[in-house]
């Protein structure tokens, strides 16, 4: 463990750093999947698996600020949770647009983004395991090789919901 | 030979015949015949199998002066040995049933007027067209069922899918069999059921997973029922929330919360695991993925999931160590699950089970992943329920540009670009306006489907043309632009394959009533009106008859998984159904799947990649080629999310919906007949002695259920079911009410409750997780709910008297005959 002791001292505030950035790109990850099942209460499969996989963000996070502390960064482990009376009125609204096509337009233009913000942080998972492994720090990279995949089925998901919908959203209508 | 007469609705299984472990299952052959009908006077018997449910039993329907009047079971057939389920010893009196529809119906100025065939197919056939012109092929959407022909579904995926060239089409199959499609699709890389009914015949331990099969599949229970009642019979384990007649016989019952099964499950496997009850060299051998299983299992102890799950942790530890310990281990998987939440990572650990113990493809070492309907098998099959025909990959060039050949067409006409939708996104398309035709055969989505305010409102605007071709004005019915009056079973002739790959032949008896059509001559006269073609300008539908479309679809599953090449017409006539795949090579089928260890998950052959568990994205090529380059079987597992809809002070209760055994789906045939609907003849809701105890509630009292979507009144029974949980089958719609196809004064449909919210692998809705509300309209004046007393609703209190059956319900039982009588 000396070592990583002395390995965290001459590069902790770099990696400490990286761990606040991908934090904070989690965090937004969480939200804007969040924001997106509100958006789209009518399209039930997005709104329900939107929320279960914004649950792997927020764990991420959580684990993130555990392990920033090893690294003098002090984060929030309560994932930014939205006001509930707020994700109410939204998805009544929501409801009331369900019957418009042109919603669908949204839905790609929010998966869209959900993919970008998605990428980002596989690539900042991708840093820091590059980084943890250059460091020898094994609850580091253990936490990379846990999170990082869900990572990319986040990524692939909003790929799929694209790939599935598209053709509906763009010929019919 | 014992010769008896049976009340079967008193005693749904019947006599028992018990047998020992590997001996052959003695028959016992059953007869129900009209009142006044001896056997003697039967002018003839034609040969027919079950379709109010998915066991595939072989009937001869009795026929006198051209009119069916009864039914017997088929000794010789491999499935049922001459016994048969009280639905169909019953049900084939809906045949007759004086409201069938006989002409018809269009809608004008807002009813449903008769009118005559050419009228109305012009109507469909015209607007099918315009919207071709104006909207494309994407506005055109096709629901069809579980309740149809081999001949039938071919000939619409055809129609659908290379014709119009919509990837609309799906049946409701979604409701009842697309987890086990998805679970099998998932392991072993296409679809298709690794065991057999005769791995019950050798079974040393039988696990039942969300499956009630002494109600679902009341024929293949009495053949468990036979074998507990014989020398060495088996261990039973049970997992279900209520205390149904397989709990009543289990070695090991677990009743889980609702919504937790994959945290049974992991924790199951895990168990395994620990106590290393694994077959290495099997493992090794034939499967991929087992060090991941190992590590998504790990955090989920006996502790953890004793706790999540709300079951005793000694319970689940036994139920382990059965499994474990087991030699011969059959697995029967079947709503408990596939209804439920994460389903498709339920009943996927249900087949990791069977990898890690190495236990396939060896006499009685099968997994079932059972089916609802009676021909479900032919929906998945033959590409009529969001897969392309005999099991093609639509993610595989190859394979579409094969279907293409076959069908003569450009491979451009097919659509492939995505998954073919399923049927809850086509409905939201429908609701969002950009499907605006949909034809619906055989099923009922206003009774079946979840939300049914939701559906009805979907399904009567006025941007939508909907067509439905049924034998009754059901509820849907009442909502359609066109009502197209189908004959049914006993009218029309066709093939098609029961839960454990049997194909039978189901031969026309007797003519349908008045103008009633097959749903075969439907479709072909759909076809020929819009005019398809093939890329050489002859007619795209090659056929006209049942056999001809039969001839037609034996060439399309050639070299497919479920080849039916070596299957005829004439083979199947006089002897037992045939288990497909059946080729030159195995020329009488083939009795079980993945013998040695040998899959069909190659990457060029497989159905499919896979789908992740949680997420529902499709895997891509690329990467099942690198997971899985040998075509083993896929050990894949999920991790345990919790359910959507958690109880809340709210609504405290966890509702789940089901069936009844005198009931089959929306009781379209079996509610038409007296015997069945004497038996369960109204709705009734479900809850545990310890509920009804803390609310002051009593057998017989009226409640009222709501959740956010509506709310269904009913009398309460008082059953074995876990506490914290309400039941309701789902039986009861409204066709047989004044209002017709809604809620009058009170709701009485399940589904007035059910949440929009399906599992995101197989895309079958979840009818096992609503939180509800429960509060008493009026207490009882001592009069108990009809709920029967035989099956899953057995009341607690003894008191409440003994469901029998009417004077009719007698039946003739034979036991001891041969089987060889033809």
């Amino acid at each position: 463990m000396s070592v990583v002791r002395s390995l965290r001292s001459l590069h902790g505030n770099k990696v400490g750093a990286a761990i606040e950035e991908l934090h904070r790109a989690e965090n937004d990850l969480a939200g804007a999947l969040l924001h997106l099942s509100d958006r789209q209460r009518t399209d039930q499969e997005v709104f329900h698996v939107a929320r279960d996989i914004a649950r792997w963000s927020q764990q991420h996070a959580r684990d993130l600020a555990r392990v920033g502390s090893d690294y003098g960064v002090e984060l929030d482990p309560e994932p930014e949770d939205e006001s509930a009376l707020l994700a109410r009125l939204r998805q009544k609204a929501a409801e009331a647009v369900g019957r418009l096509h042109e919603p669908s337009l949204l839905l790609l233009a929010d998966l869209r983004h959900i993919h970008r913000e998605a990428a980002g942080v596989s690539l900042d998972w991708e840093v820091l395991a590059q980084t943890a492994q250059a460091m020898q720090d094994r609850e580091l990279l253990g936490l990379c090789q846990d999170a990082h995949p869900q990572t990319l089925r986040q990524m692939r998901w909003a790929d799929a919901k694209v790939k599935e919908t598209a053709a509906q959203v763009m010929v019919t209508g | 030979m014992v010769v008896r007469r049976v009340d079967r609705v008193a005693e749904p299984w019947g006599s028992r015949t018990p047998y020992g472990p590997g001996e052959d299952w003695p028959v016992r052959v059953d007869t129900h015949l009209a009142d006044g009908i001896a056997p003697e006077d039967v002018d003839r018997w034609v040969q027919s199998a079950s379709i109010l449910h998915s066991n595939g039993d072989g009937i001869d329907i009795a026929v006198k002066d051209d009119r069916i009047v009864g039914v017997r079971g088929r000794a010789v057939d491999r499935v049922n040995r001459g016994r048969l389920d009280p639905k169909d010893l019953y049900g084939w009196q809906a045949n007759g049933s004086p409201d069938r529809l006989t002409r018809p119906l269009v809608r004008r100025d807002g009813r449903l007027v008769e009118t005559d065939w050419d009228t109305a197919m012009g109507a469909v056939a015209g607007r099918t067209r315009e919207l071709l012109e104006e909207r494309g092929p994407s506005s055109i959407g096709f629901y069809t069922t579980g309740q149809l022909f081999i001949e039938e579904y071919y000939t619409l995926g055809l129609i659908a899918h290379g014709g119009i060239g919509t990837n609309h089409v799906d049946g409701n199959t979604r409701l009842c069999t697309a987890t086990a499609a998805a679970a099998l699709k998932e392991s072993f890389g296409c679809d298709g059921q690794p065991g057999s009914y005769a791995d019950l015949d050798h079974a040393d331990t039988i696990c039942l997973y969300g499956h009630n099969m002494a109600e679902t599949q009341t024929v293949l229970w009495t053949r468990v029922l036979d074998r507990l009642a014989g020398p060495n019979p088996p261990r039973i384990v049970c997992v279900d929330p209520r205390r149904t007649p397989v709990a009543r016989h289990a070695t090991v019952h677990l009743a889980p919360r609702p919504g937790t099964n994959v945290m049974l499950m992991n924790a199951l496997l895990r168990e395994l695991l620990v106590n290393d009850w694994v077959d290495h060299a099997y493992v090794d051998a034939h499967a991929v993925g087992f060090p991941e299983l190992r590590k998504m299992v790990d955090d989920c102890t006996i502790e953890r999931a004793a706790e999540v799950c709300d079951v005793p942790a000694g319970d689940l530890r036994e139920a382990a160590r059965l499994i474990g310990t087991a030699e011969r281990l059959v697995s029967s998987v079947l709503q408990g699950f596939y209804q439920s939440h994460q389903a498709t990572a339920a009943a996927v650990q249900v087949n990791n089970v069977h990898i890690v113990r190495g236990m396939l493809g060896r006499p009685g070492c099968g997994v079932l992943q059972m089916n609802g309907q009676p021909t479900a098998e032919n929906t998945r099959e033959c590409g009529a329920d969001g897969d392309l025909p005999a099991f093609r990959n639509w993610s595989n060039d190859a394979h579409v540009e094969d279907l293409a050949r076959i069908w003569n067409i450009d491979p451009m006409r097919i659509p492939h670009y995505t998954a073919p939708t399923h049927a809850m996104q086509m409905m939201r398309y429908v609701e969002d306006g950009s499907i605006r035709f949909l034809y619906v055969t055989a099923t009922n989505p206003v009774v079946s489907m979840p939300e049914l305010r939701r559906m009805r409102s979907i399904l009567s605007q006025d941007r939508l043309f909907l067509v439905v071709q049924d034998l009754f004005l059901t509820e849907t019915a009442r909502l359609a632009d066109v009502v197209l009056p189908a004959a049914t079973w006993g009218e029309k002739t066709g093939t098609f394959t029961n839960a454990d790959r049997t194909v039978h032949l189901s031969e026309r008896a007797v003519d349908p009533p008045g103008q009633a059509r097959s749903d075969l001559d439907i479709l072909l006269d759909y076809a020929s009106r819009l005019d398809l073609r093939d890329k050489d300008g002859a007619p795209l539908v090659k056929w006209s008859t049942p056999e001809e479309a039969f001839e037609a679809w034996k060439e399309c599953s050639r070299g497919r998984p479920c080849d039916y090449t070596g299957i005829t017409y004439d083979r199947l006539r006089g002897g037992s159904g045939i288990q497909w795949p059946c080729t030159d090579e195995h020329p009488d089928g083939t009795e079980r799947l993945y013998a040695g260890g040998r899959f069909w998950s190659r990457p060029d052959y497989c159905e499919s990649y896979g789908r992740d568990l949680v997420t529902g994205s499709p895997v891509s090529p690329v990467e099942y080629r690198a997971l899985n380059p040998d075509g083993k079987a896929v050990i894949k597992a999920g991790e345990y999310l919790p359910p959507h809809e958690l109880p809340t002070e709210e609504h405290p209760f966890q509702l789940i919906t089901g069936r009844t055994l005198y009931h089959f789906h929306t009781r379209t045939k079996t509610g038409r007949a007296p015997e069945l609907r004497a038996a369960a003849p109204e709705v009734w809701v479900e809850a545990s002695a310890a509920d009804a105890e803390r609310h002051g509630w009593s057998e017989g009292d009226l409640l009222r259920i709501t959740t956010p979507r509506g709310e269904v009144t009913a009398r309460l029974r008082v059953s074995g079911i876990r506490r914290g949980v309400l039941f309701l089958p789902f039986h009861y719609g409204y066709w047989d009410t004044e209002a017709g196809h809604e809620p009058g004064t009170v709701g009485r449909a399940a589904n007035e409750l059910t949440p929009t919210d399906w599992d995101p692998a197989s895309k079958q809705p979840i009818f096992k997780t609503a939180a509800a509300a429960a509060t008493r309209v009026r207490a009882t004046d001592g009069t108990p709910s009809s709920a029967p007393t035989t099956t899953g609703s057995r009341p607690v209190d003894a008191g409440v008297p003994a469901t029998r059956g009417i004077a009719t319900a007698l039946v003739h039982e034979d036991s001891g005959g041969t089987g060889a009588r033809p």
